[in-house]
């Protein structure tokens, strides 16, 4: 394989996995062709998973992510259906294929771990992450900060005479042009999310 | 929850925490519960004498309880049960569960706590038993609602016995074990589902078991390659491997987990894989064109150095665990669900479409590992005044395979000789520490085995350092009238470590010789067993006959050589073609630095 970095629009054309029988369990989608196994390259990975909002499920994840070495970059959580007790848990990481995989089945192996869906490989996606991105100055800065703020739409939240916070939306790579682009003018502190994402088209996470 | 709809629940009876738990263990087929008694569970133990159903074995150590439990458990196919108190009763468990998380073995744990309004206080004996245990068990619970107490027992043993066994854990505060709530049966019906989401996909693919089938009918130098997967699907699985291996004419070879799941008189078996499996059974596995891995994980004692593991095969992995698929090796057809069921569809598909692997090609695959056979790589010389390691565990082998014995093992240089030497006939009669290689395991699980099948002849193969590690275990056994027989192969040394250290740190013994060992035979006798002492290799015969004709727990200790190394053995680092097969023949394969650093 070419060893090129992945364009959302070749990460879109890997072939299509199969679909879980009505039998199997719904954590697990089958196997990534073996051509992709063997690949190297390293891409980064969108991976959303239902889980029972149940005590200690943060700590069973994450330890789960720790003890077994893998490295991941964002995670978000938040309960999604109250009245079923289900959260949505977010999880960027990057890896070769075979690190994803196996990131995904032990994670499917979580007792209350019900859906694993990859949002990278699986199907296209929309992410989005928001940064509350606090800005500190006077002068040609404070109206330049302004200024790119208008340009990333970025809304103001917080406003005094020396000082912003902005909050910004959008997905990773726009924040970090937008905290890049503020350095210079004055960035006092960024807070951010992390990744929260879902899949194009009508299909939910639970297919 | 559609779990909730098949329950009855009986809300004009309320009952205590510890005695809902006792009417779940029993609704759930609990016959015994290896356990000991302590603050936090005082309730549990006074409901256990109130009532004669469930068995209490009462154990020395905590730790001892688990591995009863998955000697229990291993020995029976059914979920092995440990009740223990909080704080220290609760991290003594610890090893245990590791254990039997790593080697798959079903085990329900339920452990005290301090009542709910301490927890977080530090309190006495407090510990944080959820958080400790969270990685070391498949899943684990606190309860805090009485009402709720009955059905997460119903779940933990579908969870601990579904899909990959696991050990489970439920903690439970002194308050909820005294609370009065109402019991919940255990959902019944067509679907049993027993956890509203946890379904373990088990019946395999038909594509790809087509896949694998064709795989097979085009091999020229095939070879099964099964594990501990095929034991835990029960002995259906068992018996239709054996079909499969008939049918096929295939050669099998297995990992140490696997042992009994294909009889060892076969002619198609080719003894253990792994780091110290026979010469015919490696040079198989890197050989091979065509690799049918049936409930095995590709494990570093097996594989050995990956980039060189069997490099011409084209693998076919059937496992319960998609994680294990992938993990170590990629493979070509992964097969995710229960051996059974594969095993099944893959000999229905091979008996209806008439297969037949190139027979010649079988033929001349076949006489590549007769010639492979013919090294006898396990050979050894029994001669002059001292007693080889390998003939005692050799002449035990003869003199107990009659019997339908259950043999257990420590860890080290005895286990491996014993998965050598002692021939498998029958599933679930071989118990030993695979995954995490616990010292100390032996002697407890074959008291749970024992107390599985009390007339059964139960040996536990042992070295005396492990022994050691729980030797109190012999009390319980005295109590409990399990009488097992404990054959210490005794060299004086950690005999593994010794192995290494001689091999690969310039025979540098550091503190593996062990000084001031215990006078075994009085040891045993202090303990109310029989103790035995043979150190003359005539006498081996006798001294095993004698053990097996005591009807009582008898410790016998085998005097044997103590410079005798484990062989044949894959040093660190290399590959399958690269063994050692001998003293003799250890000059010039030097172990390479990146291997020094393999465990």
């Amino acid at each position: 394989m070419a060893k090129k970095k992945p364009t959302a629009k070749s990460a879109a054309k890997k072939p299509v996995r199969k679909t879980a029988e009505a039998t199997s369990s719904n954590i697990y989608e089958g196997m990534v062709p073996l051509a992709l196994l063997r690949d190297k390259v390293i891409y980064r990975h969108v991976v959303s998973l239902l889980v029972d909002n149940e005590t200690g499920i943060l700590a069973r994840v994450v330890g789960m992510i720790a003890g077994r070495g893998y490295n991941i970059e964002s995670l978000t959580v938040a309960e999604v259906d109250r009245e079923r007790q289900v959260s949505r848990i977010n999880i960027t990481a990057s890896g070769t294929h075979q690190v994803i995989e196996q990131l995904k089945t032990q994670l499917g192996r979580l007792v209350p771990v019900h859906v694993v869906r990859d949002l990278t490989d699986d199907s296209p996606s929309v992410e989005r992450e928001l940064a509350l991105v606090k800005v500190a100055g006077v002068g040609d800065k404070r109206v330049e900060a302004l200024r790119i703020g208008d340009i990333f739409r970025a809304n103001v939240v917080d406003s005094g005479i020396q000082s912003f916070v902005f909050e910004v939306v959008g997905n990773t790579e726009k924040l970090d042009a937008f905290i890049d682009l503020m350095k210079p003018l004055g960035l006092v502190e960024v807070s951010r999310t992390g990744v929260v994402a879902v899949s194009r088209g009508m299909l939910g996470i639970e297919g | 929850m559609p779990a909730e709809a098949a329950t009855s629940t009986d809300t004009t009876e309320k009952f205590n925490g510890a005695r809902i738990i006792l009417k779940a263990l029993q609704e759930q087929g609990v016959e015994v519960v290896f356990g000991y008694p302590g603050g936090a569970v005082l309730p549990i133990y006074d409901e256990l004498f109130k009532q004669n159903s469930i068995r209490h074995v009462l154990v020395r150590h905590e730790q001892g309880a688990v591995h009863a439990a998955e000697g229990y458990a291993r020995s029976t196919g059914k979920v092995g049960c440990v009740l223990v108190t909080s704080g220290p009763g609760a991290t003594n468990v610890v090893t245990g569960l590791t254990d039997a998380l790593m080697d798959s073995i079903p085990i329900v744990c339920i452990t005290g706590q301090v009542p709910t309004h301490l927890i977080g206080y530090d309190a006495f004996q407090e510990a944080d038993t959820l958080g400790i245990t969270r990685p070391c068990t498949k899943h684990n619970y606190l309860v805090k609602d009485v009402d709720k107490l009955a059905s997460v027992v119903h779940e933990a043993f579908y969870v601990a016995r579904t899909g990959r066994p696991g050990p489970v854990v439920i903690d439970l505060p002194k308050d909820v074990a005294m609370a009065m709530g109402t019991y919940t049966t255990s959902p019944r019906g067509t679907k049993r589902q027993q956890h509203k989401t946890y379904r373990p996909k088990t019946k395999p693919d038909a594509a790809a078991i087509e896949q694998a089938v064709k795989l097979m009918a085009g091999a020229k130098r095939p070879l099964f390659y099964t594990g501990g997967g095929v034991i835990n699907a029960g002995p259906k699985a068992s018996a239709l491997l054996r079909e499969l291996v008939e049918v096929t004419g295939f050669p099998i070879t297995s990992t140490l987990m696997g042992l009994g799941a294909f009889p060892a008189s076969d002619d198609h078996w080719l003894g253990m894989v792994g780091m110290h499996g026979t010469y015919e059974s490696n040079l198989s596995m890197h050989g091979c064109d065509v690799m049918i891995n049936i409930g095995a994980r590709f494990d570093d004692r097996v594989t050995g150095n990956l980039k060189l593991f069997s490099p011409n095969s084209k693998k076919i992995h059937v496992d319960i665990d998609p994680s294990s698929i992938n993990k170590n090796v990629i493979v070509d057809v992964p097969i995710v669900g229960d051996c059974a069921l594969a095993l099944e569809e893959m000999l229905a598909l091979w008996k209806s479409r008439r297969l037949k692997a190139d027979q010649n090609a079988l033929k001349s695959w076949w006489r590549h590992i007769e010639e492979w056979r013919g090294r006898d790589s396990l050979r050894y010389a029994q001669r002059g005044k001292i007693i080889k390691p390998q003939y005692a565990i050799q002449r035990l082998f003869e003199l107990t395979k009659d019997r339908d014995a259950y043999i257990s093992t420590e860890v080290g240089q005895h286990q491996m000789w014993a998965a050598q030497f002692y021939r498998f006939e029958q599933p679930n009669r071989w118990l030993t520490s695979g995954g995490l290689g616990t010292m100390g395991y032996g002697l407890p699980a074959a008291i749970g085995a024992q107390i599985a099948h009390p007339k059964a002849l139960v040996v536990d193969i042992a070295g005396e350092a492990s022994i050691l590690m729980n030797i109190q275990e012999l009390s319980t056994a005295v109590q409990h009238r399990a009488n097992v027989k404990v054959f210490i192969i005794n060299n004086q040394y950690m005999g593994m470590v010794r192995q290494w250290q001689e091999l690969l740190h310039g025979g540098r013994y550091s503190s593996s010789y062990t000084e001031s060992l215990p006078d075994f035979v009085k040891l045993a006798e202090a303990f109310g067993c029989v103790g035995l002492r043979v150190s003359d290799p005539a006498k081996v015969d006798d001294t095993i006959k004698e053990m097996i004709s005591i009807k009582q727990p008898v410790v016998c200790d085998v005097v044997v050589d103590q410079k005798e190394n484990c062989f044949p053995m894959i040093p660190s680092g290399k590959a399958h073609n690269d063994m050692i097969l001998g003293p003799e023949d250890k000059a010039g394969k030097a172990i390479s630095g990146a291997g020094l650093a393999l465990v």
